[in-house]
């Protein structure tokens, strides 16, 4: 296969890899948000105790957490066909890896949220402020950080689910890997996939990583990103040896 | 101005449960600062977090500027919107500040603002004219990391001062704070309690809080109010633990034969040479043990331990001679002197 065969089916996989991570991940945070600080706000001694709900709910996530990806995606089929009228294609493969992706997010937002300090929220109960001032004014400003980093694990964590919605044709990157690389052995052709999968992975990751750390002023320094400070600590270490 | 009645709280968990206000009646007069002291453990959180219901009371009520709070609360776990317009008009500042990192000062100030629904330009005067009020004008955009623990609790103050509250209550505000810091809040408490006519109840396990700022004084153990009253009115009481503690004078008899007393002068009576007038009546040596004046609660009072010779029997006229120059003698008896020792090593 020559580089001009090769081309238009790479870009045509990029976009079709970007266009269902893209959906999925606004789906997982659209739903994911509200959920986990709901999973936060219901359990014991929060603001809207509510032991069964919670119950309820963290059985839900857990259930639909454990699930392979794959098995999911099988068995939401009839669900994905209701919604988008079929279960081949970018459309289809959307729906399972947000609903995939929902409980993944909502436990990382749970984890963060629990990380606001509990007098912060006494604080605003005390000047007369109401659940929601809190969820708006506290949890979610106070958390942003972490809530970032978790957009970007679950941004990554979604790519490599859609890997596997090629199965279903859903085209991306993954199934360029599948069916060009295993199935015809054109091993350049799945290199290169490998290679722009790590591109693609790593840009989103220092992204995140730079967003997340120019929002942390809890230190109360405003230096670059720790990952620029070390490329620097490592060329001054090399400079002297 | 706040007032509590049979203030009881009870927490339950696991089966088990923990008393920890226990029938508490406390009477906090408009315009004064009123300190609540006790060890940790003694209820002193539970009971200024009751005041603005943060905790629900298992019984009794509080009032606050004419409101039953308690009647506001309702039933049901979550504050109804009665109880949170009553909170906005009480200010409130902790020990460990609870500034949301994610703001600026002025950011910080102007939360309250945001929560009683005041427009943009208003917020932003009112949360500057805080700022200049306790000293920190110049650090507005700045955020809280960025300021040491002193301007953090400035900062804490003018926030609870946005809502125009007539209370204020403070929960160990100085405790993460060092000594000369401190002085400075506690100082400006005491300005705003002036200037304002602002209410103050601070609860502190430092005593150093409430001999500078406090009018009156509440002495908590075990959930309970064991004395109270006006700083004077304690020093006049004979026995008062609180007084002894707020002002300590220490010395050790020299032998069994010997009468110890301890000697509260209030106001002028400072001044009196009273020592050497007992000394010259009764031609009896007197040993000064320790002695020391101070300023407590903008009162001055000198307190000194005196050792007579003899038993009490045998001074009972000289102690007699004392108590008519208007003194207050507490006798130190050796059993009390040892139990009071035993709760300072407890310390």
């Amino acid at each position: 296969m020559t580089w001009s065969e090769m081309q238009p089916l790479l870009s045509q996989a990029c976009w079709d890899t970007l266009y269902m991570v893209g959906w999925s991940t606004l789906i997982a945070v659209a739903g994911g948000l509200p959920l986990g600080i709901l999973l936060v706000l219901t359990d014991r001694g929060g603001l809207l105790q509510n032991v069964v709900a919670q119950k309820v709910l963290g059985q839900v996530v857990n259930i639909a957490r454990s699930m392979p990806f794959i098995i999911l995606m099988v068995a939401l089929m009839g669900f994905t066909r209701w919604i988008t009228g079929t279960t081949i294609g970018r459309e289809a493969a959307i729906v399972p890896l947000a609903i995939g992706a929902v409980p993944f997010f909502a436990r990382l937002v749970e984890t963060a949220v629990r990380e606001v300090d509990g007098g912060l929220v006494e604080a605003v109960q005390a000047m007369g402020g109401n659940t929601w001032t809190i969820v708006r004014k506290v949890l979610v400003p106070e958390s942003l950080p972490s809530l970032i980093a978790s957009t970007t694990t679950t941004v990554v964590a979604l790519i490599g689910y859609s890997a596997m919605a090629g199965t279903v044709g859903a085209g991306g990157l993954g199934d360029i890997a599948i069916r060009y690389g295993y199935q015809r052995f054109e091993t350049e052709l799945m290199w290169i996939t490998v290679a722009i999968l790590a591109v693609v992975i790593s840009l989103i990751q220092f992204a995140g990583d730079y967003a997340a750390r120019s929002l942390h002023r809890r230190d109360g320094r405003s230096g670059p990103a720790p990952r620029l400070r070390l490329l620097k600590a490592d060329a001054a270490s090399s400079e002297t040896a | 101005m706040i007032t509590t009645s049979g203030l009881t709280k009870v927490y339950r968990s696991r089966g088990r449960e923990v008393t920890a206000l226990d029938g508490v009646d406390l009477h906090v007069r408009e315009g004064e600062v009123y300190g609540v002291i006790g060890q940790s453990g003694a209820g002193k959180s539970s009971l200024i977090r009751c005041v603005n219901l943060l905790e629900r009371p298992t019984a009794g009520t509080v009032t606050v500027a004419g409101q039953d709070l308690t009647a506001l609360a309702g039933r049901g776990p979550r504050a109804g919107k009665e109880l949170r317009r009553a909170r906005s008009r009480i200010g409130m500042v902790f020990q460990h500040f609870n500034l949301l990192s994610s703001r600026t000062v002025q950011d910080n100030v102007e939360l309250p603002l945001e929560i009683l629904g005041t427009s943009g330009r208003a917020r932003s005067a009112k949360a500057l004219e805080l700022l200049d009020l306790v000293g920190l004008a110049d650090k507005a955009g700045a955020y809280p990391a960025q300021l040491s623990g002193g301007q953090k609790q400035r900062v804490g103050i003018a926030r609870a001062l946005a809502g125009d509250p007539k209370v204020l209550l403070s929960d160990e505000a100085t405790s993460a704070l060092d000594p000369e810091t401190t002085r400075s809040i506690l100082a400006l408490l005491r300005d705003l309690n002036r200037q304002l006519g602002l209410t103050v109840l601070l609860i502190t396990h430092e005593m150093d809080v409430v001999k500078s700022i406090c009018d009156s004084a509440a002495l908590m153990e075990k959930g309970r109010i064991v004395e109270s009253g006006t700083v004077s009115e304690l020093l006049a009481t004979p026995g008062s633990q609180l007084a002894a503690a707020l002002f300590p004078v220490g010395g050790e008899a020299t032998g069994d034969d010997r009468t110890v007393l301890d000697v509260t002068f209030h106001g002028e009576r400072t001044t009196q040479p009273v020592v050497s007038q007992l000394a010259r009546t009764y031609n009896i040596d007197i040993s000064i043990l320790g002695a020391a004046i101070d300023t407590v609660g903008g009162l001055q009072i000198g307190r000194m331990r005196i050792e007579l010779p003899g038993r009490y029997e045998d001074n009972v006229v000289p102690i007699g001679f004392l108590r008519e120059k208007g003194l207050q003698i507490d006798v130190v008896d050796s059993a009390a002197r040892q139990t009071a020792l035993v709760k300072e090593s407890a310390k």
